[in-house]
């Protein structure tokens, strides 16, 4: 479970079954007080008190976790009326994701927008959307103060219009890491950039520091139609999220870590959406970065993502 | 002598209660105004707890807005208060303990308030434990909100230390003593300071936000809040002088009111400076000043508000200036509330929703309050007003020692 590790916690993920770390112990010990006191005074709900005793996904033994998954298993059956899987799978090694978006082909039909939500169990009600597809005047080029976020046309593509799909843009140097108080999201070996739903605080700085609106709230608990929710799972991924946290893309980290391509990536009918690892010469995302003149978004905020936009012709 | 600890502590803790709930009645039904409103802001927290915060009109594009503002106010007005010590030391004004213990007081419930908007605003409350050092997982050195969640206790409990020192001595009819709690009165000096501008670094600090991105941040923080702060404390000085034999002396009054006049030509001269920086530069990212100033296709929900609270501080400095003005006691009044009118909209709205208006896609969202973010935010002010007034119900005779140490009973 090497690869859960947060980069400034080499400890992380590793802790020994056996026995409990001092600093781990006093934590124990404080917060089965505090869980007692809440209780008493409260009348609070096992829910709640399993809630409040949580340990971030980073500091869970191999052991811990299990029984994290199970129990996340059991409460999502209840709650859908059907069987759903959550799974950790760690990071590759040896893979970096690397994304990348041919600008000439994209229609702006938004298929990979609804593909995606489906995919992740984003909410309906309110709606959640990780990816964005923005409109732009052919006449002004890329500017994201005159993009039109709910173009509504006949059909699409307009003759005098392109289109900017923008999801999380997984950065080397994510502002949005930095800002979290509280260690809820970092970003993993493999380049994606995941938030621990279930440690999440919902105080939003990661949403006023990142640069590309890909950070979402869940203002609401979210409501997925039991039909439509996709129970294959990934703890960090496309679970479902609770009331009150931040979730965002993570290039369908449950299919990718299994070597699939993202949602987003199978259902573009025009093929302007190309997925790959970046540490492979081979690759095709390397291809193209080779063969053709690739850019990112903002780069003057040196938040140097991983997400490459080009113009293939 | 051994004292006994234990039992001081519990007559004075007694006392105090006694002392801060007892009055005549329209003290007793100004405690009953702000229970009423504590308890409308409770009820509407309650429905936006188990709602969620979709109750607010916060939403993805602007994801912080009324309660961060007016948490960012109120660190101000925490800061600010203490900073009065400084003029009070330099004159050497002679109620200098009067004045150090009231703008104390006010620190706390500044702090108070300030902790319970950010309390407010988080979309998991029962997990704000996670904010603790030690027992939770403060991601330092590089989150800012973190180092303000620290600063901000530390802040709250330094003032509350040195509150508890002057009340529990002067309780106690004993002479406080300076070895303790000067140095610590000394370095709260230092830590308002501290305060504000990890605060201001909050914003400052992220580059996606160009409004907020500006190392003029900061300092101009620092400069309104050396207005807001001790406006309030003008008219509570008033109020003593009126209703206690506390006697605060006319020229101390004078004086933090030429102080204030400067602050507020600072305030104004950088809000000058990065005016003018936007406008000849005229790049996209004065797209956000428009916004406030001017609205942006028709959005134009703050732009009375912009106008009002620029209008309130160029009035307040031209009072502030002019000695005569300054010296009239209506005029002076009327100054502060500008002032205060003035800087709450400044921080409050000027702040937080043109930095996130357009959002980082270009994305303009209108936003106003609900109508339950604004009870929220009345029974948060409530909470303060209370502790404040109960606070300084209690503070004053005992400061006059006209209040029996040992209780009714003797
Ligand atoms: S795009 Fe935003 S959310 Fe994604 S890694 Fe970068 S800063 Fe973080
Ligand atoms: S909302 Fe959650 S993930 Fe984002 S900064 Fe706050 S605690 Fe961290």
């Amino acid at each position: 479970m090497t690869s859960h590790r947060h980069p400034d916690d080499p400890h992380g993920g590793e802790e020994s079954c056996g026995g409990l770390d001092r600093r781990e112990f006093l934590r124990q010990t404080g917060l089965v007080t505090m869980a007692g006191v809440a209780a008493l005074s409260c009348g609070c709900t096992p829910a709640f008190i399993e809630d409040l005793l949580r340990t971030r996904f980073t500091r869970l033994s191999p052991r811990k976790l299990d029984a994290v998954l199970r129990g996340l298993e059991a409460d999502y059956a209840t709650r859908y009326g059907r069987a759903v899987s959550v799974k950790a799978t760690p990071a590759l090694d040896g893979v970096e994701f690397g994304y990348g978006l041919d600008l000439s082909r994209c229609i702006g039909c938004r298929r990979c927008v609804y593909a995606c939500v489906h995919e992740n169990n984003q909410s309906r009600d309110p709606q959640i959307q990780w990816i964005q597809v923005l409109s732009m005047d052919r006449q002004r080029g890329i500017s994201l103060e005159h993009a039109d976020h709910y173009y509504d046309p006949q059909q699409v593509p307009e003759a005098d219009r392109f289109y900017i799909p923008i999801a999380c843009q997984q950065c080397r140097n994510p502002s949005c890491v930095r800002a979290c108080p509280v260690k809820a999201t970092w970003q993993e070996p493999d380049g994606i950039v995941v938030i621990d739903y279930d440690w999440c605080i919902g105080c939003r700085c990661c949403m006023a520091a990142c640069p590309y609106g890909a950070r979402h709230f869940n203002w609401a608990e979210p409501a997925i139609p039991t039909a439509e929710l996709n129970p294959d799972t990934h703890y960090l991924g496309n679970r479902p999220r609770p009331k009150g946290v931040v979730e965002k893309c993570t290039f369908c980290i449950h299919h990718t870590r299994e070597g699939r391509y993202p949602a987003c990536v199978e259902i573009c009918p025009v093929g302007a959406r190309k997925f790959g690892n970046l540490l492979d010469e081979e690759s095709e995302i390397r291809y193209l970065m080779r063969e053709k003149q690739v850019f990112v978004l903002k780069e003057e905020l040196n938040t140097r993502p991983r997400f490459y936009y080009f113009y293939a012709t | 002598m051994r004292r006994n600890l234990w039992r001081d502590t519990w007559q004075f803790v007694g006392g105090v209660a006694r002392l801060a709930f007892t009055g005549s009645g329209w003290y007793l039904a100004w405690l009953g105004l702000l229970g009423l409103l504590i308890l409308s802001g409770l009820f509407a927290y309650v429905q936006q707890y188990r709602g969620g915060l979709i109750m607010t009109n916060m939403r993805d594009q602007v994801s912080w807005a009324f309660y961060i503002g007016n948490f960012t106010f109120l660190v101000g007005v925490a800061a600010a208060a203490v900073l009065l010590v400084i003029p009070a030391y330099v004159y050497n004004w002679k109620p200098i303990k009067e004045i150090a213990i009231f703008g104390e007081l006010l620190a706390v419930s500044a702090i108070i308030m300030s902790l319970l908007f950010v309390a407010v605003d988080i979309g998991r409350p029962d997990r704000a434990w996670h904010l603790l050092p030690l027992l939770g997982s403060l991601n330092l050195p590089s989150s800012l909100l973190a180092w303000d969640v620290l600063v901000l206790n530390g802040y709250l409990l330094l003032n509350i230390v040195i509150v508890w020192h002057f009340l529990f001595t002067g309780f106690h009819r004993r002479p406080y003593n300076k070895r303790f709690v000067v140095p610590l009165l000394l370095f709260s000096i230092p830590a308002a300071v501290g305060i504000h501008t990890v605060t201001a670094f909050v914003y400052n600090g992220m580059a996606a936000r160009p409004f907020w991105n500006a190392s003029i941040l900061a300092p101009k923080f620092l400069a309104s809040a050396f207005c807001s702060g001790p406006a309030i404390l003008l008219i509570l000085f008033q109020i003593l002088d009126r209703t206690t034999q506390i006697r605060i002396k006319q020229e101390a009054l004078e004086k933090i009111a030429e102080l204030m006049a400067y602050a507020m030509f600072l305030n104004l001269f950088l809000f000058g400076a990065e005016i003018f920086k936007e406008y000849y530069s005229g790049t996209t990212h004065l797209i956000h000043t428009q916004y406030l100033y001017s609205g942006l296709d028709g959005h134009r929900s703050l732009v009375p508000f912009a106008w009002g609270s620029l209008a309130c501080s160029v009035a307040a400095f031209l009072l502030f200036l002019v000695p005569a003005t300054r010296r009239r006691m209506v005029t002076l009044n009327l100054g502060c509330l500008l002032i205060y009118t003035g800087v709450y909209i400044e921080k409050g709205l000027a702040l937080v929703i043109p930095g996130m208006t357009p959002d980082t896609l270009g994305e303009i969202y209108d936003y106003v309050p609900t109508f339950t973010e604004i009870r929220v935010g009345a029974g948060i002010f409530a909470v303060g007003f209370l502790v404040f007034s109960v606070l300084c119900k209690a503070a004053v005779p005992i400061i006059q020692g006209t209040h029996s140490p040992a209780g009714d009973r003797g």
